[in-house]
């Protein structure tokens, strides 16, 4: 029988492009989170947190308000795409980064905080400013296991279900990603759709992850590193 | 040039007491050493210069620069302080050539002027040839050269170094000793060195600060601070005294001597001007003052009986331990002659009794 490959395409497209944003907005909240002390600080962390312990269902009706065709965001998109944000790929994006950004997060400010304290002193004292210790010091220094942790959000957002199923639904060639094919090939019947695609996501997502531990397990600096 | 007054109070915490810093110091060019156990804040005190550590109150004056005053609420941003700080584990950057080390302190000087301060470094600091390798390609000793060389090639106005020796073998620590002598002689700025080794500071500081519990108990030459120690505390930091607890039985000022108690015996010593008769004080004797003899037939006046525990012997020196903490130092010559003896006596020159 003829399977159709559309969701694993659209899954992989998905994943790929909610990667990149992720590694951009999470990188950043990391640094923040890492390096900064400010008031609210723990409400930010357990915000960025909340996605990993929520039901996906309640994240993905509080994404549903939000971008919404009623919401500021919904109506905004709106008006600079000319439609509608949900109920389309870019919403499967959008709850892709919602579903695995917070693993991004936890992992590189993890990352970032092991970097041994003193290469940031260091760095002060040489007259650098913190842009320059960021991207010259800490990154370089924290690079494979913020890498690790990308891979790891990759394989995570190409796992999505329950979020994208809300906000994206489930549009057979627009919208429906690998996951929610696999749930549809079951409810219709269809169990050797279902068996392929089975296979096949278990296969990309076991090679994503031994790639992400041969990344995270390689040179690391941390305090014993420095001499 | 350095003015510090520095305040800084620490709660006691879960794993740690409460501290304070209380330090006031000012220094000239040259090495000053930081000198005192661990804790007494010696580190704190570096890294509230280079601006690490925000002091509670006072001030820090850099020539005629203000780095940081409470009052007026001035802190310039370690970055801007131009401080030049060697840390303990050098802090190379792991994943930069010795090279780039060099080039990441001068990135915002023009090209031309950059490279020639680069290869200038080298060349002083014998790096040239190694200039392609990454710090964990570099021995220990390198790796010393290439943190002092980053640290200066910027002009500091200041060199901060936290205890450069630790963890050097004998020959590595001479090769360090030699540099920071060379950049003193070369750069002219002021020096502060953390160390808690009396060896390190006599070899190199001009001055010294000895802090204990965040204050500065004693300061000025080596020489001056080892030959009189200002009160016990200083004497037992110092940790090259013995110290005898004695009482005073007699003082003569006609004839400069006096009568000291320790234990069940007697020892002279000078005159000392304003003691009275019965005063238990603290007296120091450096172990190459004491003289150990064998015991034989009766015991002259200044000697007294005392039991050998063990030897340590140096290549120059025999070092005898005594019981009663009492320690002896003596030249290797002197005690083969006299090293089969069974019983000891030590005797005590007057004069070289120290009061604290």
């Amino acid at each position: 029988m003829q399977i159709d490959w559309f969701p694993l395409w659209l899954s992989l497209r998905v994943a790929a492009v909610s990667t990149i944003l992720s590694f951009c907005i999470g990188l950043a909240l990391a640094y923040i989170l890492a390096n900064r002390t400010f008031r609210g600080k723990e409400l930010l962390d357990a915000a960025v947190t909340l996605p990993l312990v929520l039901p996906p269902t309640v994240l993905g009706y509080y994404l549903l308000v939000a971008f919404g065709r009623e919401s500021i965001l919904g109506r905004l998109h709106e008006t600079v795409f000319g439609s509608p944000l949900v109920f389309t790929a870019e919403a499967a994006v959008v709850a892709a980064i919602f579903h695995s950004a917070p693993l991004l997060i936890k992992s590189a400010r993890a990352a970032l905080e092991s970097v041994d304290h003193t290469y940031e002193q260091a760095g002060r004292t040489l007259g650098a400013s913190e842009l320059r210790l960021f991207f010259e010091v800490s990154l370089p220094l924290a690079w494979r296991s913020i890498l690790a942790a990308t891979a790891l959000a990759f394989a995570r957002a190409l796992g999505d279900f329950g979020v994208t199923i809300m906000i994206a639904g489930n549009i057979p060639h627009r919208t429906q990603t690998v996951a929610v094919a696999i749930y549809d090939a079951v409810e219709a019947g269809n169990g050797q759709t279902a068996r392929v695609l089975v296979l096949v996501i278990s296969a990309v997502t076991l090679l994503i992850l031994t790639l992400a531990n041969r990344l995270g397990s390689g040179f690391l600096p941390t305090r014993q590193g420095v001499r | 040039m350095i003015q510090a007054r520095l305040r800084r109070q620490f709660p006691a915490g879960s794993d740690s007491a409460a501290f304070s810093l209380d330090i006031e110091f000012a220094t000239k060019d040259g090495i000053t050493a930081l000198f005192g156990p661990s804790g007494s804040g010696k580190t704190l005190t570096l890294d509230c210069i280079a601006g690490f550590v925000r002091p509670d109150e006072g001030r820090i004056l850099l020539d005629d620069l203000i780095l940081f005053d409470a009052q007026t609420r001035v802190n310039v941003p370690p970055r801007q302080r131009r401080c030049g700080y060697v840390f303990q584990n050098y802090a190379l950057f792991p994943h930069m050539t010795l090279r780039r080390n060099l080039a990441f302190a001068v990135e915002m000087w023009p090209r031309l002027e950059r490279h020639r301060k680069i290869a200038g470094m080298l060349e002083k600091f014998r790096l040239t040839d190694l200039a392609g390798r990454k710090p964990h390609e570099l021995s220990g000793g390198q790796k010393q050269r290439c943190s002092i060389a980053r640290a200066m090639i910027g002009g500091p106005k200041i060199l901060l170094l936290d205890e450069p020796a630790a963890g050097l073998d004998a020959p590595l620590r001479a090769e360090l000793y030699e540099i920071l002598r060379q950049v003193r002689a070369e750069f002219g700025i002021p020096m502060l060195l953390v160390t808690h080794s009396m060896d390190e500071c006599f070899e190199l500081a001009d001055q010294m600060l000895i802090l204990r519990e965040g204050r500065v108990v004693q300061s000025g030459p080596p020489a001056n601070v080892c030959d009189r120690p200002a009160n016990l505390d200083v004497a037992r930091l110092l940790g090259i005294y013995n110290i005898l607890a004695v009482e005073i039985r007699s003082l003569d000022p006609s004839r400069n001597t006096s009568v000291l108690r320790y234990g069940d015996f007697d020892i002279g010593g000078e005159y000392y001007p304003g003691r009275l008769r019965g005063d238990r004080i603290h007296v120091a004797v450096a172990p190459q003052q004491l003289r150990a003899v064998p015991k034989e037939g009766k015991l002259a006046p200044h000697q007294m009986p005392a039991q050998l525990l063990r030897v340590i012997e140096a290549p120059q020196t025999a070092r005898l331990e005594f019981a009663g903490g009492l320690n002896v130092e003596m030249n290797r010559s002197d005690y083969e002659r006299t090293k089969h003896a069974k019983e000891w006596a030590i005797e005590f020159p007057a004069r070289s009794l120290r009061v604290l």
